[in-house]
């Protein structure tokens, strides 16, 4: 047989095959039962308009506080983490490796009842609250390897350019190195983000107040209430509001960023 | 600690510079093995030798940024490997200019020129600016103000990290092979920013290819060749009737 024949051959099978699944599924699926447990309209219609005002504000904002905690704190072990001071680096480090290598659901469970019980104290903001403290835990651990990366990535000669006009090491860090480590790792800090915004989802473990709901906490007590997993589908869909811009940015980012070099 | 003579009070006893016994190893790498070397206030050292032969070590032991392994390096009467000294008020009077310019890129020129002014000599932000746009006028370049780095050809880069290592009003200024990283053509307009500093009596030492530089503007040239000063002189001494057999060697390769 010739090398095109052949080649020609395997397509027609790759695509045989794949027109034969696609056949399968759509002939053998109960599509009317798939319409009403997923995308029945009156169930949608009901979880409007708190599915958006309640739970996808909360998404957002418990986003946005685990992002800003997490990037204080995994600024500061970045920096425990290249200090000269050996017990700083024993102490970023392990926190790093012990966070990173933890489930983030369990941590968050663990900040939500453990925390409490074994200190007497209580976070603001309830089980929300506590959870979401696990939540900037995890994500302290994964931001601060980020920006120890692009601080390291920063050319040795600017921090020598800075020191020898006569800048101490703070000043040189602050106004020389990490101006141009963040820009290194915006990518991946937005890409962190994405992560988080999908990583709010675990708060559920720590059991929500009604009015402290996130999207699936929210989708899944709709879930549970009407018997009916529409919720699901509409939630998922506001997930995807929310994140394809974001990954749409960091792909953006990135082509800008490789122009830039 | 040693009381620091300033060169407008005429202390001209006290060296700019100087080096004794100075050794710097990298690991079991010796780069340095027991320098002395000087530079008084006004003069231009140019300090020429083969790649490896620990020449840009010496300069960058004079403000510190590699650690003496041993020796005394004096700056102005100070000794800056005393853990006492004021590491970074010393290096504000050590201007220092580098092969690759390692300008801050995130940085417009003019606050390239004025960042360390406000952080290292607390100047306010009017008179940094002043003493910037003064500066950018000296090295021809004051139209540049608000590009990037990146926007400028290397010479230019490099004559804007001239401009800022001026800016902090330095008694001295280090030279770390200026040149080497530029175009041949770019090489002239830097050279000749540094000609007219030395016309203007600044203390400069200068680790340099440029030959002709050293010959026309150099009060004295040292080669170092191995990791020791080998020969040292008048420019034309040095250059134009070497003693040494490794000088010699040297110069018949570059010129």
């Amino acid at each position: 047989m010739k090398r095109s024949t052949r080649r020609r051959l395997i397509q027609g099978v790759l695509y045989a095959v794949f027109a034969a699944v696609v056949l399968f599924i759509i002939l053998s699926a109960d599509w009317g039962r798939i319409q009403s447990n997923f995308l029945d309209p009156e169930v949608a219609a009901a979880a409007f308009p708190e599915i958006v005002t309640i739970a996808a504000k909360n998404t957002i904002v418990y986003t946005a506080i685990a992002f800003v905690g997490g990037m204080l704190l995994g600024l500061l072990l970045a920096l425990m983490k290249l200090s000269p001071v050996l017990p700083y680096r024993w102490l970023a480090t392990g926190y790093i490796e012990l966070f990173r290598g933890l489930p983030a659901l369990l941590v968050i469970f663990g900040f939500a009842y453990a925390v409490p019980i074994a200190f007497g104290w209580r976070p603001p903001g309830g089980n929300a609250g506590a959870g979401l403290i696990g939540l900037i835990v995890v994500s302290a651990a994964y931001i601060a390897e980020t920006i120890r990366a692009g601080i390291e990535a920063v050319p040795k000669g600017q921090v020598e350019a800075a020191r020898s006009l006569g800048m101490n090491p703070a000043w040189t860090m602050l106004t020389v190195v990490l101006p141009q480590a963040f820009r290194i790792i915006t990518p991946p800090l937005t890409n962190e983000l994405v992560i988080l915004i999908k990583d709010t989802s675990l708060l559920f473990i720590a059991g929500m107040a009604i009015g402290d709901r996130e999207l699936t906490t929210f989708a899944r007590d709709a879930l549970t209430s009407q018997a009916n997993a529409t919720p699901l589908v509409v939630a998922a869909l506001l997930y995807l509001v929310i994140t394809l811009p974001l990954t749409q940015l960091v792909a953006k980012l990135e082509r800008h960023n490789k122009r830039g070099r | 600690m040693i009381p620091v003579a300033h060169p407008a009070t005429g202390a001209a006893a006290v060296p700019a510079i100087e080096i004794r016994e100075l050794h710097k190893s990298f690991g079991s790498n010796e780069v340095l093995k027991g320098i002395d070397f000087h530079v008084d206030q006004g003069e231009v050292v140019c300090v020429i030798g083969p790649s490896g032969s620990g020449k840009s070590t010496l300069l960058r032991c004079v403000n510190r940024l590699e650690e003496p392994t041993s020796g005394t390096v004096m700056v102005e009467g100070v000794d800056i490997t005393d853990s006492e000294t004021d590491l970074d008020g010393v290096r504000t009077r050590i201007g220092m200019v580098f092969q690759q310019f390692n300008l801050f890129p995130h940085l417009t020129v003019l606050r390239n020129l004025t960042l360390a002014q406000q952080r290292a000599k607390k100047r306010g932000k009017a008179e940094a600016t002043e003493i910037a746009r003064r500066n950018l006028e000296k090295v021809g370049l004051a139209e540049k103000a608000d590009a990037f780095p990146a926007q400028l050809s290397g010479g230019q880069q490099q004559r804007v990290a001239i401009a800022r290592a001026l800016s902090m009003d330095p008694d001295m200024m280090l030279f770390d092979e200026p040149t080497s990283a530029l175009d041949p053509e770019l090489v002239g307009d830097v050279l000749e920013v540094m000609k007219q500093l030395a016309r203007e009596g600044m203390t400069m030492m200068v680790v340099t290819h440029e030959m002709g530089f050293a010959r026309e503007v150099g009060d004295r040239v040292v080669f170092m060749d191995g990791g020791v000063v080998v020969e040292q002189g008048k420019p034309e001494d040095v250059l134009g009737d070497p003693q040494h057999e490794r000088t010699r060697l040297f110069l018949s390769k570059v010129l």
